[in-house]
């Protein structure tokens, strides 16, 4: 006997759970996005070798952490929604992929900034930087797949598709990145690998990733719920949630 | 006769409009189905979604057999059939991919009339020879169940009298036929269910 | 379906691909040609001298391999979603990963192939020194198939948008980006003398893993695209 199952999920119930959640969480992160911040480029004190410019790791790192853990979500997501069919796991990869995609190009531009005073140019082509330059090019490839399509289920399951190829490259794209780059340019001075940090700059760090990832979750959920409205717009229960709203959108 | 396929409670929507809801039927040995509505009331899809080509909002299809795809032959609005390639060879490939390998060619394309034009190139037939070729499936397939998307599209009266009394072969043999036409049949079939879906049930 | 039918099934793919190609006899000639043109512009670009040339033949070539697997990808799955065959083979009782992959190879024979054959050619017009041509030759014959399977994944993603040309281009350069890093990489160390065989070992340890995944990615996509 073989079984097709259409199976039918409950939008509502992750609509209503993610806008119980949503105030909490976007409360928690300018909590600890401001504290990390302040703390970090305001009281913490100014480093021996590169003075008050390194202050922008507070910005850089917590970016770049995420963009790179942003696209394995991604991918989870993809595979969550392949392998149990859940079309909220379609929808969350098309929350999640804007923000990744913004986050991995924040990294970027203040790595560049940052490599202006260090190195004396915008642009070098460090693994590092390289890396996140590419991973970029696969959050751009999975965005464009995503709208490419008219129907938004199948560019959802089509980009979903592309973020699991990607993230089985990942690993490898890292490491040929980092062989390309020790042949071709030696020893260049890497601002990112350093001594152990001071707890002073540590601590704020630390605040400033949660900060970051708790921005992150607060977007996603936002956009999660965007587009759960989006797609279920003639769906009887958003009729029951936003029934005066609807009628006097109509009247107007 | 025995149940061949159960459908429960199918759901389909397309741009936030529902096409149809909690449509369920099921498919005998010998039964013949024939879905009816107007121009985009989602037949094509509700036929595509049976054969597990589109995936739809909810419900289930079931088939009673483990390899399905055995049990099927899916004849859609595209005839399958390659330009470059003459009649021959697209019956002899097509035969071959479907899993029967020890096919009569010549004997097919006598039966669906294209003997003589065996050595053109597909593309320089008519849409209804185009469409013969692919129907030949019909002949050579050992499958119980056919899904045919308008059939009849493209054929002359011939044509569409030699399928018809295929149809009544197929039937009186057991098998079954699921298809949409907007002609409506000459040929009365024994077993014969009417499903009609509305575009608009809201 | 027994086995030995899923096997009949995959070179009747095979067969099939081959022979619509072969009544195009222009399909199987232009990618030679343009590989070849390809090659020919950089000299006039960046002046004939031996020393620049040889120290870019490597990347010109694999950018023209890239660039060819590109142009090729087009014909693996537009015509079949057109006509209905690729809905018919979506349909086969026969496991799509295994038609997905006679799909890569008869890519791979058609883009793949045309520039193994043509790499001594290249190599002779861009003035690689003659100690790095079988180096050259053997990171070809051990990334081409990559190529080849990744393009498939691509262009089964895009063969239902229509105008895929610059959307697949953006989707696959990136994933490119390890080949063409190791395969430069190990034509550089023939080159100056030290082993290129740890990076064509890596070559084609990615090539199989690829082969081996890629079949399913592309049947995953050509059920999405069907859709």
């Amino acid at each position: 006997m073989w079984r097709w199952l259409h199976p039918y999920a409950k939008p509502e119930v992750v609509y209503r759970l993610l806008g119980r959640w949503l105030p909490w969480v976007a409360a928690a992160a300018a909590l600890t996005l401001g504290a990390g911040l302040v703390w970090g480029l305001v009281f913490a004190p100014a480093d021996y070798q590169q003075g008050d410019s390194y202050r922008i790791i507070f910005v850089h790192v917590p970016t770049a952490m995420l963009s790179m853990s942003l696209y394995v979500a991604l991918a989870i997501s993809a595979l969550v929604g392949r392998v149990w069919q859940l079309k909220m796991a379609d929808w969350a990869l098309a929350a999640i992929a804007p923000v990744g995609a913004t986050l991995t190009f924040i990294s970027l531009a203040t790595g560049a900034i940052w490599g202006k005073p260090m190195w004396g140019t915008w642009w070098e082509w460090d693994a590092r930087l390289t890396s996140q330059l590419i991973l970029l090019f696969l959050y751009i490839g999975v965005l464009a797949l995503y709208h490419a399509f008219s129907d938004n289920r199948n560019g959802a399951k089509a980009a979903g598709i592309l973020a699991m190829v990607g993230v089985i490259n990942i690993p490898i794209i890292r490491y040929s990145v980092e062989w390309w780059n020790t042949l071709h340019q030696g020893a260049t001075l890497t601002v990112f690998e350093r001594p152990p940090m001071a707890n002073s700059m540590l601590f704020p760090l630390l605040i400033s990733i949660l900060g970051f990832g708790l921005l992150a979750a607060a977007l996603i959920f936002h956009r999660m719920r965007n587009e759960i409205l989006r797609q279920e717009l003639r769906r009887p229960w958003v009729k029951n949630e936003f029934g005066k709203e609807l009628n006097e959108a109509e009247r107007t | 006769m025995s149940t061949l396929l159960t459908v429960k409670q199918l759901v389909s929507q397309r741009a936030g409009r529902t096409l149809f809801a909690d449509l369920s039927f099921t498919l005998q040995h010998g039964d013949v189905l024939h879905i009816e509505g107007v121009n985009g009331a989602g037949k094509s899809t509700l036929l595509r979604a049976l054969v597990g080509l589109v995936q739809l909002q909810g419900g289930t299809v079931e088939y009673h057999h483990d390899d399905w795809r055995t049990q099927l032959v899916f004849m859609g609005h595209k005839a399958g059939i390659k330009a470059e390639l003459t009649a021959l060879e697209n019956v002899t490939l097509q035969a071959r991919l479907d899993g029967y390998a020890d096919v009569d060619p010549w004997q097919l394309l006598a039966t669906v009339g294209l003997l003589g034009l065996e050595d053109l190139p597909a593309g320089q037939l008519s849409a209804g020879q185009q469409r013969r070729i692919a129907l030949t499936r019909l002949w050579y397939s050992a499958a119980p169940l056919w899904v045919l998307d308008e059939p009849f599209t493209a054929l002359d009266s011939d044509g569409i009298a030699l399928l018809q009394q295929r149809f009544a072969e197929h039937t009186a043999a057991g098998g079954a036929i699921i298809m949409t036409s907007h002609q409506s049949l000459t040929w009365q079939p024994d077993q014969l269910q009417r499903l009609r879906i509305s575009g608009d049930d809201e | 379906m027994t086995q030995a039918s899923s096997w009949t099934a995959f070179s009747t793919v095979m067969r099939r691909d081959l022979m619509v190609v072969m009544r195009r006899r222009s399909d199987v000639l232009n990618p030679l040609l343009f590989i070849l043109m390809v090659v020919s512009l950089f000299p006039l670009a960046v002046g004939p001298g031996p020393d620049i040339l040889g120290r870019i033949a490597t990347g010109v070539i694999w950018v023209a391999a890239l660039l060819s697997a590109l142009l090729g990808s087009e014909r693996l799955f537009r015509d079949d979603f057109l006509d209905g065959t690729l809905e018919q083979l979506t349909l086969s009782p026969h496991p799509l990963s295994l038609l997905a992959a006679a799909k890569i190879v008869v890519h791979w024979l058609l883009s793949g192939l045309p520039l193994v054959i043509l790499a001594p050619i290249c190599a002779l017009l861009l003035k690689l020194p003659s100690e790095a041509w079988l180096t050259l030759l053997a990171t070809l014959v051990a990334g081409t198939p990559i190529l080849s399977a990744i393009t498939a994944i691509g262009a089964a993603l895009t063969v239902s948008l229509g105008r895929g040309g610059a959307l697949l281009s953006l989707l696959l350069l990136p994933l490119f980006i390890p080949l063409l890093i190791f395969a430069s990489g190990a034509v550089e160390a023939a080159l100056v003398g030290t082993a290129a065989w740890p990076q064509v070992l890596l070559l084609t340890g990615l090539s199989l893993l690829t082969l081996l995944l890629a079949p399913f990615a592309v049947a995953a996509a050509i059920r999405v695209s069907v859709n």
